[in-house]
């Protein structure tokens, strides 16, 4: 049997309060599940920590504690998926996408088994929890495996309609999410489309392609630019393959510079896929790449983090005025 | 095939015992996996011979006595299910899927040729009658739990078949699945060892050690049975009581002890079988070998 937090226990009200967004995986699933979509759970021994708790107490019958034996959840999830059910695994980003890549590989995508992979705590959101459990490589591992889509919400109520979405989605996904404290980008009733960007603006100096919790202070940096006169523009790239291969052709071709932002190292991430688009589309805006620079992140804590590598509004808006001089 | 209903082949023996002429079928059938291996295989040009040849009647009293399936119907909902882990003995698989109708047999014709859908490894989106792909090794019995969960989800009965190697019982993979499979009392999964003792670089225990095994199971919470895995009646029997035992509440690994090139004298004691290729004049005397083996 799986223990499961009381919703009315201490744990339980502290959970949601601090991580709302991660409290939508729960609470979207067990609305999918209700609607009568063939939704499994499971989880690493962390459903405290993404939430899944509050869908093993609404439906035990459809949750497994798969223990702290990751390859082995993604691999049993891939053979539930031959059987009808739907399954939505969640542990760290680091654990899911690197010491899971093969059975991602193998019996997830080449499979093509619609399995949603939920790597949580992405990017270097755990902090001072250090190397292990911080996710930089994530998108560049996961988009290069042939079938797979990988997306990357800015925040919960994008991330509830990204999984939404999913249960119309023939493809096995991975979703990179970060750790519940997001700030709130979206209203609930925003539309999501897998592959279609979210274009906020073209600037015709510079506009910025974020994905994830930075989309939030892009927004923030852009505003605050065009306050001083700047023209900046904006795209959320929450589906990081298929890229939305238009909206980045619109922003080369519209945009002096355009400027990568991702909580991801600037090698094969984000910053890399658009890369790719832009050699091969032409459109002749400069491309500059904002993240990790291909280092092993610092401990600290998060908020600290962000300030240090520039992913905070006040960071994103002296890169790109940097840029603007 | 257990329910097969009219196509059902010789009767039964007293109680639920396979009948004498069931056994003479079921060796007739392990015959023509060995033999349709060395035909397949001479397509190639290199193959995994011996790796078939140890579990030549396991494959044969799965498909033809033990498992519930459909003549012409791989994809039926209710069937049992069959992973290999060792996936490199998928070449002695093929010629059986085509057998049960699951693909035209002149698919074989063409192994491993350019656009062919058989290569060397089973794969599911390719290959009618291939439950689950396989290639790296570890993964099957992960994905065999991850098969009876899904029936237990959606309430239906059937039982879950995995093939394993026994030098694939140094992947840590495979013992997170068992004891997820013990820990969510997995009753229908039974995982079948090959213990033909070998691997590719030499003897499994000088590589890396694996016994005792059977005590190594049993400590992970399943039910454990040993069996000659060359004896026909024996394994038949064996997987008949274990898949109608109802009461049983854990998972079970039958240990198949096997000659690795069972059928084949000089395979059987040249452990540098795992991989290799037969010129012809060897293919005829191996061919003769397997039609005047008692087995």
């Amino acid at each position: 049997m799986n223990r499961v937090l009381n919703p009315e226990s201490w744990q339980y009200r502290e959970l949601n309060k601090r991580a709302p967004s991660l409290a939508t995986l729960a609470n979207t699933l067990i609305e999918l599940a209700e609607a009568g979509h063939p939704v499994v759970a499971g989880t690493a021994d962390l459903q405290h920590s993404n939430g899944l708790i509050g869908f093993a107490r609404r439906f035990p019958e459809r949750f497994t504690q798969f223990g702290i034996s990751e390859q082995n959840m993604v691999s049993a999830a891939a053979g539930m998926a031959t059987i009808g059910v739907m399954p939505y695994v969640a542990t760290f980003a680091s654990f899911l996408a690197l010491l899971c890549c093969e059975q991602i590989r193998m019996d997830v995508a080449y499979c093509a088994q619609p399995v949603r992979l939920i790597g949580h705590h992405t990017g270097i959101s755990l902090g001072f929890y250090g190397t292990s459990h911080h996710a930089t490589e994530d998108i560049a591992i996961m988009r290069s495996i042939a079938d797979l889509t990988v997306v990357s919400p800015a925040d919960g109520p994008q991330f509830a309609a990204a999984l939404r979405a999913s249960v119309h989605h023939p493809q096995p996904i991975y979703f990179r999410i970060a750790r519940g404290h997001d700030p709130i980008v979206y209203a609930n009733d925003a539309p999501f489309e897998f592959g279609k960007a979210v274009i906020h603006g073209i600037g015709s100096d510079l506009t910025i392609i974020a994905c994830g919790m930075p989309v939030h202070p892009a927004k923030a940096a852009m505003e605050a630019l065009n306050g001083k006169g700047h023209s900046v523009g904006l795209i959320d790239m929450h589906t990081i393959k298929p890229l939305d291969r238009a909206a980045v052709v619109a922003a080369a071709r519209k945009s002096r510079i355009v400027l990568t932002v991702e909580e991801h190292n600037v090698l094969g991430g984000l910053g890399g896929a658009v890369a790719e688009v832009m050699a091969e589309e032409g459109g002749g805006a400069r491309l500059v790449r904002h993240g990790i620079k291909d280092e092993f992140s610092l401990i600290a804590p998060p908020t600290h983090l962000y300030r240090h590598y520039q992913l905070d509004a006040a960071g994103i808006e002296s890169v790109a005025q940097s840029l603007l001089a | 095939m257990a329910s097969s209903g009219a196509n059902r082949w010789p009767s039964n023996g007293p109680g639920d015992q396979i009948s004498d002429e069931q056994a003479t079928h079921l060796r007739e059938r392990a015959r023509f996996v060995r033999l349709e291996t060395i035909r397949l295989i001479s397509i190639a040009k290199v193959g995994h011979y011996s790796s078939v040849f140890s579990c030549a009647e396991i494959f044969s009293v799965l498909y033809y006595d033990t498992m519930k399936l459909r003549q012409g119907e791989p994809a039926w909902p209710e069937r049992d299910r069959f992973l290999m882990g060792k996936g490199h003995a998928a070449v002695g698989q093929f010629p059986i899927l085509a057998d049960l109708g699951f693909f035209d047999k002149s698919w074989l014709d063409d192994y491993t040729r350019l656009g062919s859908p058989l290569g060397d490894h089973p794969d599911m989106r390719k290959v009618p009658g291939v439950d689950f792909s396989s290639g790296s090794i570890g993964h099957a019995l992960s994905n065999g739990v991850g098969m009876a969960l899904g029936g237990r989800f959606q309430n239906q009965d059937f039982n879950v078949f995995v093939l394993l190697g026994d030098g694939e019982m140094q992947e840590g993979q495979v013992w997170e699945a068992a004891l997820s499979a013990a820990s969510h009392r997995l009753s229908k999964l039974i995982a079948i060892i090959d213990r033909n003792g070998y691997q590719l670089d030499g003897k499994v225990d000088d590589v890396v050690a694996i016994e005792p095994l059977d005590e190594k199971w049993r400590a992970f919470g399943w039910e454990v049975h040993e069996v000659d895995g060359h004896d026909v009646v024996a394994l038949a029997n064996l997987l008949r009581a274990v898949k109608a035992d109802s009461a049983r509440e854990k998972p079970c690994c039958i240990i198949a002890r096997t000659v690795k090139g069972k059928g084949i004298d000089y395979m059987e004691t040249e452990p540098g079988w795992h991989l290799g290729y037969l010129a012809p004049e060897d293919e005829a005397r191996a061919r003769e070998a397997i039609l005047a083996g008692a087995q």
